[in-house]
Order: structure tokens, then sequence, then C-alpha cells
């Protein structure tokens, strides 16, 4: 139990030290003007906005997060052994990643999956961007106030319908006996039926399909606020279409651009409807397996470091795209 | 002029392209909703039926999970709101150092997957129940926080409640940011204290923003699979159903309820498009009076 308290403790220390240091330092520096929290707000208000924000911040994100982490760090014990002597702290969970404790042999399956997921993720981000830039600049630049509003709630409404059925709505097409194999063996394009579940054609349609959305409207927002004299401008000297897009609007629109393209990757890999819904019996994802250890094997240590291997990978892979288009994450989240 | 006629219609049959993609699903889904074979299939069609429709409603599971998703939708959205809002405020008047800090915090929900949301919610509370438990067990009460507590909505709720505050604070700061200051200190001059000018300027300044997080929270609750997957327990909401269901098997049913959902989104969309409108005609007439009211200021002025 101690590590789980140590855990439990830790935020709260490390909010006394940032409350000692503004203490310390608004003592340091008297400004006559300043004026306190409570005094500013109001007790009761204060105290409430506190209240509410610590609930949320230390209950519901910090601890929650503390807690996987540390539980990735124990061994699997049945719930009476918890807390007890055998409840030590072990790499074990993350060594079985790469080695199978079973038989002791590298873990190719788990390793391959974690792979594939990733790269899928990264080739969905691609295809969204390649399919929502266009239309994109189109409704930024192109089209008037009316059209725009209409193609908008356009993208909207599919979108209320949640993800199951959109993945339900897609593997009734790409079925076997579905809409697409009729239409191309009625055509005779094709005498046999071709599995697009079995070699994941679902699972990327799927995967692309379910967050079109949220790639076009950060773009959207990004190329909106672009002064249209400066497309203006560049054809006016003569520059192609292309060296446009490449020159003026894609460095101004940067930070929507990697914002779209982070929150795509992040859904994508953390996704679990469209693999398990549209892919082939043999797809391993990822989150399907972390998915399995929790409701299958009931490992929920194990569980819990894979997800932690998935998130630490996930943040590294964004952190470094950030860095590679120098883009800050805080422009990102905008 | 014949190149730009090309490119006009190269766009459009883009964007035909893609609102098909869009769109094309949905309608199918939708067709199979009233094709009368047990397996959801658009062609052949043979013959048109509401029995799935039927079939929906007297799905008892699928009513229960709608009753929790709706009680689910409606905590988050009590929690999340009034966070996002407190969050939004105390982000300006965070001690600058730790302000950092309290920004990674708070926005890390909306970048972490929420598979990893759903297991360290129940991870964590699981822990932190049971030495609750501890604590009542010291005291020599005669109740179980965990039973009491450790139940699949209320964890939806808690886990739910984690990103989409974030939301709400994002939506909530956005418009803060355009708060006039001259506000809060006229208000403050006429001898206004500062509660009073929370409730009677700030709070009125933020309703469109606190109205529209609202919206979001309720539908990204509703809709949410991933976290709620993990955090629901042995309860079930609407989505863990269906879910259960298009793993089994498909059935014309869950296209029925597709339809109303379908339904109900266009219905809002129109509602929406037409207020917009009227409310642009409106802005337009009064600025067209604001113009006549110029033109005869002017003329007065002239005279």
């Amino acid at each position: 139990m101690s590590s789980r308290l140590f855990v439990f403790i830790l935020p709260f220390v490390v909010i006394a030290i940032f409350w000692a240091m503004s203490r310390y330092e608004s003592k340091a520096a008297h400004d006559p003007t300043h004026k306190g929290f409570f005094e500013r707000n109001g007790t009761v208000l204060g105290i409430v906005f506190i209240l509410l924000v610590a609930f949320w911040a230390l209950f519901l994100v910090t601890l929650p997060y503390l807690y996987m982490v540390v539980e990735s760090f124990h061994p699997k014990l049945p719930p009476a052994q918890r807390g007890g002597p055998t409840d030590v702290l072990t790499i074990a969970q993350y060594k079985s990643f790469f080695i199978n404790p079973v038989d002791n042999e590298v873990n190719g399956i788990h390793i391959y999956a974690f792979a594939y997921s990733i790269i899928t993720s990264v080739a969905v981000t691609a295809l969204n961007f390649a399919i929502c830039y266009p239309l994109a600049y189109y409704m930024a630049q192109a089209g008037t106030a009316q059209k725009v509003r209409l193609l908008m709630l356009g993208l909207i409404v599919p979108y209320w319908v949640n993800e199951i059925l959109r993945a339900f709505a897609l593997r009734l097409l790409l079925a076997s006996n579905g809409l697409i194999n009729q239409t191309l063996i009625g055509l005779g394009i094709t005498d046999e039926k071709i599995d697009f579940l079995g070699n994941n054609t679902g699972l990327y349609v799927g995967l692309s399909y379910a967050y079109l959305l949220v790639m076009v409207f950060p773009l959207y927002n990004a190329i909106e606020s672009l002064d249209k004299n400066q497309v203006e401008a560049a054809r006016d000297l003569g520059a192609p279409w292309w060296k446009i897009h490449r020159d003026v609007v894609m460095p101004y629109a940067k930070p929507g651009i990697a914002s779209g393209c982070t929150m795509v990757f992040m859904l994508s890999a953390g996704s679990l409807a469209a693999p398990q819904f549209l892919g082939g019996p043999s797809t391993l994802w990822f989150t399907s397996i972390v998915y399995d250890f929790f409701f299958q094997s009931f490992n929920w240590p194990r569980g819990a470091a894979y997800a932690f291997i998935l998130l630490a990978a996930c943040i590294a892979f964004v952190m470094l795209m950030l860095r590679m288009f120098k883009v800050s994450l805080g422009e990102t989240i905008k | 002029m014949s190149s730009k006629h090309v490119i006009k219609g190269m766009i459009g049959f883009y964007i035909l392209l893609f609102f098909l993609y869009l769109f094309g699903p949905l309608l199918v889904m939708s067709v199979t909703a009233f094709n009368t074979p047990n397996y959801p299939t658009a062609i052949p069609f043979e013959g048109f039926t509401l029995d799935w429709f039927v079939k929906l409603w007297n799905h008892r599971a699928m009513m229960d999970g709608l009753k929790n998703s709706i009680i689910i939708g409606l905590g988050v959205v009590a929690i999340s709101v009034p966070v996002g809002l407190a969050a939004a405020i105390i982000m300006n008047q965070i001690y600058h150092r730790a302000r950092g800090l309290f920004y990674l915090v708070t926005i890390s929900p909306v970048l972490t997957p929420g598979v990893i949301i759903g297991i360290s919610t129940v991870i964590f509370w699981k822990d932190f129940f049971e030495g609750g438990d501890r604590v009542t067990a010291l005291l020599g009460l005669d109740w179980s926080v965990k039973g009491t507590f450790y139940k699949g909505i209320v964890l939806a709720i808690f886990g739910q409640a984690s990103f989409v505050s974030a939301y709400c604070l994002l939506i909530i700061m956005a418009r803060l940011q355009r708060f006039d200051r001259a506000q809060e200190e006229a208000a403050l001059d006429l001898g206004a204290s500062y509660p009073q000018v929370f409730w009677h300027i700030l709070l009125p300044f933020l309703k469109p923003a606190l109205i529209s997080a609202a919206v979001i929270g309720f539908l990204s609750s509703f809709e949410n699979y991933n976290t709620t997957t993990f955090a629901i327990l042995a309860d079930k909401t609407l989505v863990t159903v269906l879910a259960g269901e298009a793993r089994q098997g498909t059935t014309p049913a869950l296209s029925a309820l597709a339809v109303i959902i379908i339904g109900i989104s266009l219905a809002g969309a129109i509602v929406y498009e037409v207020m917009k409108r009227r409310e642009e005609s409106m802005a337009e007439r009064a600025k067209e009076r604001a113009k006549i009211a110029e033109r005869g200021e002017v003329i007065l002025g002239g005279t």
C-alpha cells in the first residue's frame, strides 16, 4: 500500500510547494494594488471555484493517471493479497511486452500489434489530411458564407450518429455480402467476393471515416483567418497553385494542421470501435489487446502497463512531430 | 475562362465525392431499417416494413441503456460546466509559476486516448473506495463506501467528466478572453462587489459559451464508447448495449436506431439554420434602420 499512499500524497505536496512559493514571493515583492484570490472573487465563490477545480484536477485527472502507472508496476494478485507482502514493485509487466512470460521468447505478436497500430494511425492521419485539406481550403477561402454554413451542417449531422453506428454502417457496405461486393459482382468486375474486413480495408476506411471532422475543423479555423490578399498576391506574381499552397497557405495554417493531425493520430491510435467492428479475425490492434487484458484475462496490471506504453509512445511521437515542424503544444490545443 | 470552369467543376465533383463518402454509408443503413429481411441489406429491397422500429422500442436492454446514458449525460454536464467555468477563471488568476503545470494537467484529458482515461478511472476509484472502507471499518461504521459508490454510472460520470470538463474549459476560456475588463471596472466603480460582478456581468456575458459547453458536453458523453466501456463496469449505456449487439451479429433494429438519431439531428440542424437566417435578417433590418436614422440625423444636422 505504501507506493499507492505515496502517490496519493504526491500531488498535495506539489500544491503545497507552489502555495508556499507564491506566499514567499508576494511577501518579498509587496504590491499594494495586488488583490488576493478571495478578495477578487468573494470568499464563498472563491472556495467553490477552488473545490471544483481541485476535485477535477486531482481526483479526475492526476490521481487516476498516477494510480494507473503505479498499478502497472505491481504483480497480478487476487484481491485478498493486495497490499500484502507479495504486493511488491516490479517491472515484470513491462518486461512481458518484450518477452513473453509463458515461453520466454520475444513477444512478437504484441510488438507487431503495437507497431502496426502506430503505423496505421500515421497513415490514416496522412490520408485524412489529404482528403480534408481541399474541403477546408474551399470552405475557408472560396465559399460564400451561406454555402459554408450549409457545408458545415452537412459535416456535423453525420457526427451526431455515434461511433458504433457509423462503424456498423460501414460494415453493411463492406461485409462479404455487403453492398459493395454485390455491386462489384453485379457489374461483373469481380467474380469472387472481396473480403474487405479480412484484408483490413474496413479498418482503414473505418478509422478515416470516424475522424474526418476532427481534421476538417482545425484546418478550416486556421485557413479561415488567412488574408485572401496573400493568396491573390502570390497568384498575381505567377505562382502555380501547388506553390501557393506549399509556400503561403500551409505555413500559415501550420498550427491548425498540427492540431488536426495530432488529434486524428491520438484518436486512431487509441480507437477501439473501428478495430472491434471493422477488423478481420486476424487483425491485431493494440487497444484491443489492452481491452482483452481487462475483460478476458482480468490482468489489470499488465493492461495498465500496456496502456501506459501506448500513452508514452503516442506522446513521444506527437512531441517529436511538433518539434520537427516547430509548432508549440499550446498552439495545437487552441 | 474554360480552365476556370474545369476547376470549378472539379471542386464541385470533389465536394460531391466527399459528402457521398460522409453520407453514403448512413443512407444505405437507413434503407436497411425499412427492409424486411432479418439481415440488414439494402438490395434487394424485399418490402417496406416498420417492424424494426417496434423491435427497437421493445428492446429492454437498449431502453435501459438509454435511460442510463441520459442520467450519465446530465451528471457529466452538472459537473463539467461549473468545473470548466471555475477552471477558466482560475487560469487567469493562478500563481504564475504554477500556470504551466495547471494548463498541462487540465488539458491533458483532451489528448489522452479515451481507453486510458477509462482504465485509470476504474483503477483509482476502486483503490480509493477500498481505502474508504478501511476508514469506515476503523471508525466502526456499518457502511460500505465501495458498495455505495463503486458503480458503473458513478465511474462513467467521473471518467467522462474528466475530459468533458476540459472541453468546457476550452470553450469558456475562448469567450472569456474577449471579455472587456472595462465593464468589470465600471461595475466596481459604481459600487458593485466582486461576487456581484460575477453574477450580473460575467455570467450573462458567458451565457452562450456555457450553453454550448453544456450541449457539446452532453453529446460527447452520450456518444462516448472508449472511456465508458471500461468505466461502466456491470451497468449499461445505450452505446455499450449497441456495441454488444453489433458484436453479436447484425440486426436491422440497429439501423432503425440510426434512422431515429439521424432524423433528430437533421431536425436540429434545420431548426438551427432557420433560426440563424431569421437572426441574420433581423440584424440586417436593424442595420438598415440604423442607416436610415443616421441619414435622418445628417439631414437634421444640415438644416
